[in-house]
């Protein structure tokens, strides 16, 4: 187990190192550099050589990455010219209503995959089994874009009972629940789809295993095989693929916040793309890097922690 | 149905070494296999309809798809316009025709692009080990934890959007999960007899890679090649409703239905349903495909 951690732990730590040298590259991708890119395009050589100078940007590559990462371990995620706040300020508020979604919505598609994909799995091959299958294709199959307009068409234009826009940024999230129905139930439906194709064939794969054949000849009934034998083991790997699935959930938070205008770090993100604002859009890289990461990491040490098999393998 | 491959197959043969050869049998099993699945054979059907549509349809259906006309835009269907005009004035459905060529060629072109670069990376690492391997898949690990739509939308806006453009952008992401599965197949693989046989032959690494380590990933390659197609036509769809699509007068099927959004509130449903249809059919098309392929790749390396 130990030895496990550490491998794991240290393969994160790399692969973090990664991500901060990819955004290092992208940022000296920019157009014009990093100075005309931050400070824009009508920055004059003056500014731009204060600049380069501020940030030690004449000085070798590897140098300008150590300072680079140095600052950005201090929580120093850059300033943001277009909007005259600093990143970190820009991200403290919009961070803490894009996990309210993406929590929200993960757990929602969970507690209805989990149910679903042993009904299915149960009734396999039968015609609702057929039409369950069906409906998951065509939510996976959708731009969640479209999925969005069709629910807003559904619930807010033929029967007129919910808000099509999400939140404003200037009350708090909860004083606003309707305006979160759609967004969470957008975003719950995009990640149900990524959810209950899997859950469907883990338990399918479970249930031709040896212990489920030793289980009915001992006696047991179906559904005491089903939920005390089957269910343990085809929950567990749902924890690896939430893992798994964060950046896929990341994406769908994306273009959800940017259809309903939901202030998150999505929509942070978007507006910052059209606007050239590439301090934040670093920013906001960085910080979704980091925490698919540390997310992945601590959905195997979880996986470990509940399966023995990986524990002493 | 002939569910056993026949063992003696030819000179250069060792069914023992699971080697796949150029006279392979278990093509005829999985073709079997794969039309038994309805729904496969549905999506072929689907997808050649849809090829059909977009590069013959204009042949017998004419309409302007360069020059703008407001003096017709936003007109509900009628039988001069069947599916409506848009919000420019170009006839909605030879406008899908039109889109619908861009959307199939980048889906498809970005499926072979990535495949092939993810094939290779995956095969190169997974033969060399090491620290090689390592990183290689370091380097995977990394671009993978960054969702795909930041980095889609990050390289958008950093490089101008044209259609050869995008396919690269979606492609330089795209490549990653072939490139996993190809490792993981070839780290399998490299231990079998038929490579040592090679390696005994006097064969050396490259072409170990490309003449015995490739072909034999075929199976995995082309089902997840074929999910490709599906996800690079979604990648492409979202990019255009985030504003970073292709820029007119070129069109597909994504922008047109990101245009379209902006107009539910005014009830063009012409403008919105059509192109939304078309996409989730054709993707569910790749997506049955790519499904009933899988089974018959399983079936094959099961019957083995």
């Amino acid at each position: 187990m130990r030895a496990y951690l550490i491998r794991r732990t240290l393969q994160a730590i790399v692969v973090l190192f990664g991500v901060s040298v990819l955004v290092f590259i992208l940022l000296h991708l920019l157009p014009g550099g990093p100075a005309k890119a931050v400070l824009g395009l009508r920055a004059t050589k003056p500014a731009i050589r204060a600049f380069d100078q501020r940030y030690g940007l004449l000085k070798p590559l590897p140098v300008q990455y150590l300072a680079w990462v140095g600052q950005l371990l201090h929580g120093n995620l850059g300033f943001s010219y277009k909007q005259n706040q600093s990143v970190d300020s820009l991200l403290a508020e919009d961070m803490p209503r894009t996990l309210v979604l993406v929590g929200v919505a993960t757990l929602l598609a969970l507690a209805i995959a989990i149910p679903g994909g042993i009904y299915q799995a149960a009734r396999r091959n039968k015609p609702d089994d057929y039409v369950l299958t069906g409906m998951t294709f065509l939510f996976y199959s959708m731009p969640s874009f479209f999925l969005g307009t069709i629910l807003i068409i559904l619930l807010s234009q033929a029967l007129p009972v919910l808000p099509s826009t999400g939140p404003t940024a200037i009350s708090p999230l909860f004083d606003q629940i309707p305006n979160l129905v759609l967004p969470i139930l957008t975003l719950t439906l995009v990640n149900l789809a990524l959810f209950s194709r899997y859950m469907r064939s883990s338990v399918l794969e479970n249930m031709v295993q040896d212990y489920v054949r030793t289980a009915s000849s001992k006696g047991a009934s179906r559904p005491a095989i089903l939920f005390r034998h089957v269910l343990p083991n085809a929950l567990l790997p749902i924890i690896t693929l939430v893992g798994l699935s964060l950046p896929g959930i990341l994406s769908g938070a994306l273009i959800t916040e940017s259809l309903f205008n939901y202030p998150g770090m999505g929509l942070l993100f978007w507006n910052a793309a059209q606007t050239d604002d590439f301090p934040v859009m670093l920013g906001t890289t960085i910080v979704v890097g980091v925490g698919v990461v540390v997310g992945s990491l601590l959905a195997d040490i979880l996986y470990a922690v509940f399966d023995p098999r990986v524990r002493y393998a | 149905m002939p569910l056993q491959p026949e063992l003696a197959l030819g000179p250069e043969t060792f069914p023992d070494a699971g080697e796949a050869t150029r006279h392979d049998r278990p093509f005829r099993l999985v073709l079997a296999v794969f039309t038994e699945n309805r729904l496969s054979v549905l999506g072929i059907f689907v997808v050649l309809f849809f090829v059909l549509f977009c590069f013959v349809g204009p042949l017998f259906y004419h309409t302007n798809q360069i020059q703008t006309n407001l003096g017709i835009e936003s007109q509900s269907p009628s039988l001069h316009h069947v599916l409506g005009t848009d919000d420019v004035g170009y006839d909605v459905l030879g406008r899908l025709m039109f889109g619908g060529q861009t959307t199939l060629v980048v889906g498809l072109v970005v499926a072979l692009l990535a495949t092939s670069f993810g094939v290779i990376w995956g095969a190169i690492a997974g033969f060399a080990g090491g620290l090689v391997d390592s990183v290689m898949m370091r380097t995977v690990d990394t671009m993978l934890a960054i969702p795909t739509l930041f980095l889609l939308l990050f390289l958008a806006s950093i490089f101008t959007p044209s259609e050869p453009l995008l396919i690269l952008v979606i492609a330089s992401v795209a490549w990653l999960v072939p490139s996993r599965l190809v490792r993981a197949e070839t780290l399998s693989l490299r231990s079998r007899q038929f490579v040592e046989a090679a390696r005994a032959q006097g064969a050396g690494t490259p072409r170990i890679i490309f003449r015995h380590i490739i072909p034999n990933v075929f199976g995995t390659v082309a089902v997840n090649a074929t999910f490709q197609v599906a996800d690079a036509i979604l990648a492409v769809t979202s990019l255009s409703f985030l504003g970073l699509g292709i820029p007119p007068p070129a069109a597909n099927w994504g922008g047109m239905l990101s245009n379209g959004v902006n107009y539910v509130y005014s009830g063009y449903w012409w403008q919105i349903w059509p192109a939304g249809v078309c996409i989730v059919a054709v993707v569910v098309a790749f997506n049955f495909i790519g499904d009933g392929l899988r089974d018959a790749v399983e079936v094959r390396l099961q019957k083995r």
